[in-house]
């Protein structure tokens, strides 16, 4: 199949378009919780979560028998909240640092679930066939009942999140002053952490455990270095998860043995790339560049504040002198000295140069920091 | 017990003690979570490895794949650097790339490669012991114990020749390095014990039970020891106990032995948890119970020294004015009383002798806020026993 046929059939093909359906949604909604678990440095939260819901999920079949893909959500949810709790919890009383604590959760209660998932399959009625989609994600057991719920649960988040925008915001970025406001952080702390918990289990059917992760952070990461407004941030990070996942789905749909959940987190991943590199105002490209310019703009006026020094010392400051007097020391080279000419600093005549008005009252005001117009 | 089983218990034993001596130092380091990255971004390491050598307990193949859970060490770290991302996101952002890299490499060629993630990533040590060693025709045991026993006598070696400067770098990286010993060199050192013992354990145990015995053991002696030596020791014991314990369990229950390995060592850190001695949830709750009350005491004493109006210390406004519930005022008063701090007559509470004295010593200590003021009282009074 390839990428024309592809969008052809997404109009027609009931399955392809569930999907990649089911991902753009998916990409909105972690593109968007993502940010707030990213700027509570909460990145591997994510991690942690997704783990620590596969004892939840086998439990729920455990004691329903039934695989029915929302009651496995709700105890994905249950488990990852109790999970999360407990990190909080043991971040709190006890002296173990938070890393110490994810990690905790992370590999036990996922161990866990091994031990709950293998004990499943050796049951005699296991019709769980399906269960360990949940290990790695298969989008292409979405069906159209997974989206609607996906799209409720957005919608809800979007209401929520407008709601308590305000609170939210302020919380994120000065949780003390919110206290003192006497807004009750403890309920807006628990409300979004309940909704990041919530993005990660609806999210798990599709990418899986393992990535889940990513498809969390690196949406709101790649976004974080286009812009400092929260609103802004939150918008692109949807848009990239929503690229994400129909890119990844395109990709993974035209291609044979790839399953979708790596191709969405490595298109994620290099969103997070491009951006790293390419963002004009925190991107590593641009800040080198200006980093170059701000050397050459230095050594220019190093050389400047020379030939200030020479110029002083003679009656008119435009008493011409020898090229060779100048030296590499000082941050002197041709282009440097054809610079300095273009900003019309010096005047050049053949071997010589002449200090202008110009560069001697730029040269004197070089350390007077009070100088009103720069 | 036949030999297959006694062969798994013993992996198992040595891969949890292999496992725990990094832990320790992860955890001290609060780098608990690179394990964590390390374990799931050896996938392609291990994918390209096994291409070229076609055997999963090659050395070649533990060696390759361990260069890259350094290389993803230097990544996370590259990123950090940047300053555009917060640290525990770099982690995020890295390994689930590395391992989507992996999983598509092995979709790609999965038709004439004999590996798949499940068993990467979940491991299966039912089936170790069936993977012999041969040497000069001789059969000398199951391959997984050799290759862990000489990472463990590798990591035991290491640790022995430079545990002081491994302490020395782990609590002080200022100290260790004015003293010579770069905190880098230990840094990168201890990453590349980490992944190799991960990348020599995964095919064993799996990758996400690697980090169970990594930082559990670690985490649950921290919360018993402040003493390296001690805490090293602790989770080796907890590692092992695990490893039995959960191989019977397995065996009981007809499970996942690293899955109910780590449902025992998850046990077994909840169990410490909740009852450790000074360190564990319990009697950290209590403590903070008895110190709330304490406080409560000392403002009440402050109160009753403030007022000399009999209406000001009748026990009915006690109430009102500290704004106290029915019960905590009870707690409170009954507790100035058995301390003979107060004494009560016609509901008028007043200061005794004893609890005036008390009174001026922890004003004192109030507004000097200097601890010799009260360094006399913590054996008269429970107050100050910390």
């Amino acid at each position: 199949m390839t990428i024309t046929e592809y969008f052809y059939l997404l109009w027609n093909d009931y399955t392809l378009r569930t999907i990649t359906l089911g991902t753009a949604v998916l990409g909105a909604i972690c593109g968007m919780l993502g940010s707030f678990a990213v700027l509570r440095k909460q990145s591997l939260l994510g991690d942690a979560i997704s783990h620590a819901a596969l004892p939840g999920i086998a439990l729920a079949f455990l004691i329903t028998g039934a695989k029915d893909s929302n009651i496995l959500l709700l105890g994905a949810l249950v488990s990852g909240l109790i999970g999360t709790f407990w990190i909080r919890g043991m971040t709190k009383k006890t002296h173990l640092k938070s890393d110490t604590a994810l990690g905790l959760v992370l590999s036990l209660f996922f161990g866990f679930g091994m031990l709950l998932l293998t004990f499943i399959q050796k049951q005699p009625n296991a019709n769980q066939a399906g269960l360990d989609k949940y290990l790695f994600g298969q989008a292409a057991t979405l069906v159209e009942k997974d989206v609607q719920l996906m799209i409720i649960v957005t919608a809800i988040c979007l209401f929520v999140l407008l709601l308590f925008w305000k609170e939210f915001k302020i919380m994120l970025f000065d949780a003390e002053y919110t206290k003192t406001l006497g807004f009750n952080t403890r309920f807006i702390d628990i409300l979004i952490t309940f909704f990041i918990v919530l993005a990660i289990c609806l999210g798990l059917q599709t990418v899986g455990v393992v990535l889940m992760s990513a498809m969390l952070l690196a949406p709101a990461a790649a976004a974080r270095q286009w812009t400092n407004s929260l609103g802004t941030m939150i918008f692109l990070a949807a848009l990239f998860g929503i690229f994400s996942g129909v890119v990844g789905t395109a990709i993974s749909a035209t291609q044979n043995n790839l399953s979708t959940g790596p191709v969405i987190v490595l298109v994620a991943a290099v969103f997070v790339l491009f951006s790293f590199i390419f963002s004009p105002g925190r991107g590593l490209l641009f800040r080198e560049i200006r980093f170059r310019k701000n050397r050459r703009d230095l050594q220019l006026k190093k050389t400047l504040q020379l030939m200030y020094g020479i110029a002083k010392t003679h009656d008119t400051i435009s008493h011409p002198h020898a090229i060779k007097i100048l030296n590499n020391f000082h941050g002197f080279t041709i282009g440097t000295l054809k610079k300095l000419e273009e900003k019309q600093w010096i005047s050049i005549d053949g071997r010589q140069w002449a200090m202008t008005q110009k560069g001697f009252e730029e040269a004197e005001n070089l350390y007077n920091q009070q100088k009103p117009n720069e | 017990m036949n030999s297959p089983q006694i062969e798994i218990q013993l992996i198992a034993a040595v891969v949890a003690i292999a496992c725990a001596i990094p832990g320790v130092f992860l955890v001290l380091r609060k780098m608990a979570l690179i394990s964590d990255a390390i374990s799931h971004s050896i996938l392609p390491g291990i994918v390209l490895g096994f291409f070229i050598t076609h055997d999963l307990n090659s050395p070649l193949l533990i060696v390759l794949a361990a260069l890259t859970g350094v290389i993803t060490v230097i990544l996370v770290e590259a990123i950090q650097k940047t300053g555009l991302v917060k640290e525990d996101t770099a982690i995020g952002l890295v390994f689930p790339a590395l391992f989507s890299i992996g999983v598509i490499l092995i979709a790609k060629n999965a038709n004439d490669v004999h590996l798949d993630v499940d068993a990467v990533l979940l491991g299966e040590l039912a089936f170790a012991p069936f993977d012999r060693l041969m040497l000069f025709g001789a059969d000398v045991g199951p391959k997984s114990l050799w290759i862990m026993g000489t990472i463990l006598l590798i990591t035991v070696m290491l640790l022995l020749l430079f545990f002081k400067e491994l302490k020395v770098s782990t609590f002080d990286a200022g100290l260790s390095s004015a003293m010579g010993i770069s905190p880098i060199v230990m840094h990168y050192g201890l990453m590349s014990i980490s992944s190799i013992t991960v990348v020599g354990a995964f095919d064993a145990v799996g990758a996400i039970l690697v980090v169970a015995l990594m930082i559990a053991p670690a985490a649950t002696a921290y919360l018993l020891t402040s003493d390296l030596k001690k805490m090293l020791l602790l989770s080796i014991v907890f590692g092992v106990f695990a490893a039995i314990g959960g191989y019977w369990l397995a065996n009981i229950l007809d499970a996942s032995i690293s899955g109910s390995m780590t449902t025992v060592l998850g046990f077994v850190f909840l169990m410490v948890y909740l009852f450790a001695p000074r360190k564990g949830l319990i009697s950290v709750l209590y403590r903070q119970k008895q110190q709330r009350i304490e406080v409560s005491l000392i403002t009440f004493l402050l109160h009753l020294n403030n007022h000399n109006e009999e209406r000001e210390r009748h026990i009915n406004h006690l109430q009102e004015h500290i704004n106290w519930q029915r019960v905590r005022s009870k707690t409170v008063l009954e507790l100035a009383q058995k301390n003979n701090m107060i004494t009560i007559s016609n509901n008028i509470v007043s200061l005794t002798q004893k609890g005036d004295n008390f009174t001026t010593l922890a004003l004192e200590y109030i507004i000097t806020n200097k601890d010799e003021k009260i360094e006399s009282m913590k054996d008269d009074f429970f107050l100050f026993r910390g």
